[in-house]
């Protein structure tokens, strides 16, 4: 039904799927599994968030108890496209080891590639990377790639064929929100593929001013799941990131250095 | 007689049945073969021919799945 009057929703009622590697999503809000008190709380954090893209990691299977790690007893693959990760891998060959065991296990050719550079910071280290998604885009895998706020790097990313770049906000875990905006916006300028925001976002307020920059989505997982309350924070997730995205759409008002009423100035009395 | 072999099966050593199958070696551990992924000395075995490969002394077998991550 078509009205006459834009709907308050039209803003992001208006907005294209983003679109990876070919496949259409309509969340632009991405989370993982990681560091939940439970599944439980896990499910109904991602329920909350409507994020469609879920992150998982490859893990060795516990041999000796029958403790229930798997990931795929709580999440439905048909329900959520799940999206295995490299995480912990140093070098480019490990990446590339863990990617081809997560397609293995996993329901489709997308990858989030890590290689990490610093065990204190998680910083990725470039080279590694580049050589892993040259690798992998080889290969048909549709590569993610995990980065830092580097203009460059996100470049070559591009070249190699990744179908995404997710530079950083600020270090895996911290909470820091976006630390360096310039940067990311110049990334997101400057690439054709999706620019997606991996990392570092601690409350709503980081992700929306986040998606303000006009990046394609945000990936976090820590500001969710180590909120004290979870899901609540997850919805507030879910609304910034839209918010972010609707104002970013909407285009925001030139900054001025002086005030500039609001109200007439003609008008007043003697 | 029945001697087993040394493999390591997720960085432990085990000792397994000689020329048991890797299809073998899930059920021995209790393990649902389309669960897991099976990386038999580097070589990521698919399921449809987990019965066909069998384990020599000295095989590194690693069995993953997806856990929770970020």
């Amino acid at each position: 039904m078509k009205t006459e009057t834009p709907s308050r929703h039209d803003a992001t009622m208006h907005d294209s799927p983003l679109t990876i590697g070919g496949r259409a999503f309509q969340s632009r809000l991405m989370v993982g599994t990681g560091k939940y008190p439970d599944n439980a709380a896990m499910l109904r954090a991602i329920e909350a968030s409507g994020a469609e893209i879920v992150t998982v990691a490859v893990r060795r299977v516990d041999l000796d108890r029958s403790k229930d790690s798997s990931v795929l007893h709580h999440l439905d693959p048909k329900r959520f496209f799940l999206l295995a990760n490299t995480a912990g891998c140093y070098t480019a060959t490990d990446a590339v080891r863990y990617a081809r065991l997560g397609r293995e296990a996993g329901f489709n050719d997308f990858v989030k590639l890590e290689v990490i550079g610093d065990e204190e910071t998680l910083l990725p280290e470039v080279q590694g990377l580049l050589e892993a998604a040259k690798i992998l885009v080889k290969e048909d895998f549709k590569v993610l790639a995990y980065t830092n706020e580097d203009l460059v790097t996100a470049l070559r990313l591009e070249d190699a064929g990744c179908s995404a770049v997710m530079p950083l906000a600020s270090p895996i875990g911290s909470g820091l929100g976006l630390l360096n905006p310039f940067s990311v916006r110049t990334i997101k300028r400057r690439l054709q593929v999706p620019v997606v925001v991996d990392a570092g976002v601690g409350t709503a307020s980081d992700a929306c001013v986040t998606m303000e920059q006009g990046v394609d989505g945000i990936l976090m997982n820590t500001a969710i799941a180590a909120a004290q309350d979870p899901v609540a924070m997850a919805r507030a997730m879910r609304l910034a990131v839209e918010a972010g995205r609707a104002a970013f759409l909407a285009g925001r008002m030139p900054r001025r250095e002086v005030a500039f009423p609001s109200s007439p100035t003609e008008g007043m009395l003697d | 007689m029945n001697a087993k072999v040394d493999v390591v099966i997720n960085g432990e050593r085990r000792s397994v049945p000689p020329g048991v199958t890797l299809l073998e070696l899930l059920a021995e551990l209790a393990l649902d073969p389309r669960a897991v992924v099976v990386e038999h000395n580097r070589q990521i075995v698919r399921r449809p021919a987990l019965g066909d490969v069998r384990v020599a002394p000295g095989d590194a077998i690693e069995l993953v799945h997806f856990v929770g991550g970020g």
